[in-house]
């Protein structure tokens, strides 16, 4: 399209996204803390963190909806301090919680949205949305009546009607059944293998683990990135899966033994981890010694991983690598 | 910075389209457009009182003589009147003409030789009846004085009442000859409802959209505050021209007002006023944080607007403080130019000093307005 001058990473992949140094400020709240983040073209980035970790804070930095205090960059070769009012008509932003026009039919959100983009072909790209969503035959309902997951859908769809080269989506998926949700993804997905860069944020795993690219965020500060294994593997943590009869109270008694981190229940399942491997095994072995309890060595998975940087946040001792 | 450069009619057409549909299906709002008119038409014209004093007057003296000078006295002594002061009679119309004075009182020659032989002379009181309210307790004391002064200095009434009374006072109601309450009402209505439901209304549609969490949509989307600005003011233009032509039938179907002056210049100056209203309507809502907090706002700025401008008491009559605050604010300009237009047929250079402070209102609002404007979610 236009050719801008796109900044590229070491690996020569040009970066839609490209900050450094961000801050913002609510009051005396320091919510983003010297945010750093690339994001390749054509990628689905994934943005994860505990509630309140600023997240959204983040997202409405990079769209120009909020001025941040401190730091530069560039959102598809733009500035986005400067030309928040040109990145803007090139990002496609969800929000996180649902901000069209309740009063307004869901014909007249598109339409409207539309004309605010200056989409060519009006009438025939809001027809067309309406097909896609399967909403045609309910095109004149008020939005406000539509249930939480239709929202969301209606949300997405009006997002993409002026094919942005850049899509936001903050939780998108939140409240949407699993079959709306499996059809979500495919579409970020093919909207990516056309090219289309995708930064969205969400607090389920399978999620993430869909994403090509991640970063973990809490109380505003990056605390790691990359693929899936790469943040997995950077926290050097071992994983034991424990499997038995029985595992009522077990969780809080390992919990105490040296070298146990942290414990989480999946299911008919402990997961207990640790990032000294010899003192863990030592531990639990001792621990489980004449019990009918089984235990082996699992490969700490995306969620082992995430609630342990949240552990961390609790203590305040997080030293995630980046 | 780009804040003006890029205007986009097809997105202002955008935000107008949208805004119109909204004011569609808010039926409460739709009822209150067409509502708030015709009761308040019908409560203000029938049901408001009041006994005003000092009211400005001017006296015309052709025979200054010692009844003359003590009938004044007694006038100010009476404290209905404030005697700005003897002045010709071309003078004293052109007061009246222009509101500065209520009342213009007029010794004819040879007043004092008539009154001492008891020819019972003429006493001239040309009074503006826009505003009748105003005036009724006045002329009333005005018609005892003539007794209370004279009679006592009087020959042959010391004793006995006089056979007639000693001053034949003559009352011009000018500009409303019947001394209809309501002929000063119904003006004052266009600019009181215009003032509420304008600032209101305005107050209320940006904070609504930013209560909502629609105004985070809005801001994503190219559109610039110029064209958010405009495109949600336009359709309340309209609402009030709809509101002023609505008033104006219903006044002349139900209490006969006249229309002396041009419609033209009354719906220009209609304009000036809603465009006053809609700034500080839009200035307010972009300070306050959510729709409660402008009500507030709106209500803060209404009742002195009632109070004040001369709708509920006669401008004249209010202490000088209250005078000050009532000049800055254009409902007060508005009633005399709406009263001036209506009732007196004024043309436009006679209004001009009660425009520009409306036009200056709008400046000083507008450029508060655009200071303030958040152009993004901080
Ligand atoms: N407008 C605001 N004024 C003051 N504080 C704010 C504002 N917006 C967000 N915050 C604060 O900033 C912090 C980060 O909020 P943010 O919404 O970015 O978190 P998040 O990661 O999106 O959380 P969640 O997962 O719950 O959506 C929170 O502590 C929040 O209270
Ligand atoms: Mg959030």
């Amino acid at each position: 399209m236009c050719a801008s001058p796109e900044t590229e990473n070491d690996m020569g992949a040009p970066l839609a996204i490209d900050v450094s140094g961000l801050n913002k400020h609510f009051g005396d709240k320091h919510v983003v803390k010297n945010l750093a983040l690339q994001v390749r073209e054509g990628e689905i980035f994934g943005f994860l963190g505990p509630n309140g970790s600023g997240k959204t804070t983040s997202i409405r930095l990079l769209c120009g909806l909020l001025t941040p205090d401190s730091g530069q960059g560039s959102c598809l070769g733009l500035d986005v301090v400067k030309d928040s009012a040109r990145i803007k008509s090139q990002v496609g932003y969800m929000t996180q919680r649902f901000s069209l026009w309740e009063d307004l039919s869901i014909e007249e959100n598109l339409d409207f949205v539309a004309r605010m983009f200056g989409v060519p072909d009006r009438r025939q790209a809001v027809t067309r949305a309406l097909e896609e969503l399967g909403l045609a035959s309910r095109r004149r309902q008020l939005a406000g009546a539509l249930s939480g997951g239709w929202k969301q859908r209606l949300a997405l769809a009006s997002c993409l009607l002026h094919r942005p080269r850049l899509l936001l989506l903050d939780e998108p998926t939140a409240g949407v059944d699993p079959k709306a949700r499996r059809d979500f993804w495919e579409e970020i997905h093919r909207l990516s293998a056309a090219g289309i860069t995708v930064l969205v944020s969400t607090h389920y795993m399978d999620e993430a683990e869909r994403c090509h690219r991640l970063a973990y965020i809490s109380y505003g500060q990056l605390l790691a990135s990359g693929t899936a294994e790469e943040v997995v593997g950077s926290l050097r943590l071992n994983t034991w899966e424990i499997s038995g009869q029985k595992l009522h109270g077990l969780a809080e008694s390992l919990q105490r033994l040296p070298g146990v981190e942290m414990v989480a229940s999946f299911g008919a399942a402990l997961h207990v981890s640790g990032r000294d491997a010899a003192l863990l095994q030592t531990s639990l072995e001792t621990a489980l010694a004449g019990s009918p309890l089984e235990m082996r060595p699992i490969p700490p998975s995306l969620e082992d991983a995430f609630i342990h940087l949240m552990r961390g946040d609790q203590d305040q001792t997080a030293s995630g690598g980046h | 910075m780009g804040r003006f450069s890029s205007f986009s009619v097809a997105r202002w057409l955008g935000i107008l389209i949208k805004e119109f549909l909204q004011l569609k299906r808010d039926r409460l709002t739709f009822g209150m457009i067409v509502g708030i008119p015709i009761l308040q038409l019908l409560l203000f014209g029938f049901a408001i009182n009041t006994d005003p004093r000092h009211l400005p007057t001017a006296v015309v003296m052709a025979d200054p003589g010692p009844f003359a000078r003590s009938y004044v006295a007694a006038m100010e002594n009476s404290s209905y009147f404030d005697i700005v002061g003897s002045i010709d009679a071309r003078e004293a119309d052109a007061l009246l003409d222009e509101g500065r004075v209520k009342f213009v009182v007029t010794f004819p020659p040879g007043f004092h030789r008539d009154l001492a032989r008891g020819l019972s002379p003429t006493l001239l009181v040309e009074a503006d009846a826009t505003d009748p309210m105003a005036m009724g307790g006045a002329l009333s004391v005005l018609s005892q004085l003539g007794l209370q002064v004279f009679a006592p200095d009087l020959p042959g009434t010391r004793h006995s009442p006089p056979p007639s009374p000693p001053v034949d006072l003559r009352v011009h109601r000018r500009y409303n000859p019947e001394g209809l309450s309501t002929y000063n009402v119904v003006p004052g209505l266009v600019g009181v409802i215009l003032t509420m439901t304008m600032v209101l209304m305005t107050g209320l549609a940006m904070t609504r959209e930013r209560e909502r969490g629609t105004f985070e949509n809005l801001l994503a989307t190219p559109a610039t505050p110029l064209e958010v600005l405009t495109g949600k003011i336009i359709p309340y233009i309209i609402i009030g021209l709809l509101q002023v032509t609505l008033i104006l039938t219903a006044s002349r179907w139900i209490f006969d007002i006249p229309i002396r002056g041009s419609l033209l210049l009354l719906y220009a100056m209609v304009l000036f006023f809603i465009c006053a209203n809609l700034t500080l309507g839009i200035t307010i809502s972009s300070i306050a944080r959510n729709q409660l907090q402008s009500m507030q706002m709106t209500v803060f700025f209404f009742l002195p607007s009632l109070l004040l401008s001369g709708f509920m008491f006669p401008f004249q009559a209010m202490p000088g403080w209250a005078q000050a605050i009532g000049s800055v604010l254009p409902l007060t300009h508005f009633l005399i130019i709406a009263r001036g237009i209506l009732l007196k047929g004024n043309g436009l250079e006679l209004l001009w000093p009660h425009i520009w402070p409306i036009l200056l209102f709008i400046g000083v609002v507008l450029a508060a307005g655009l200071k303030t404007y958040r152009r993004t979610l901080d």
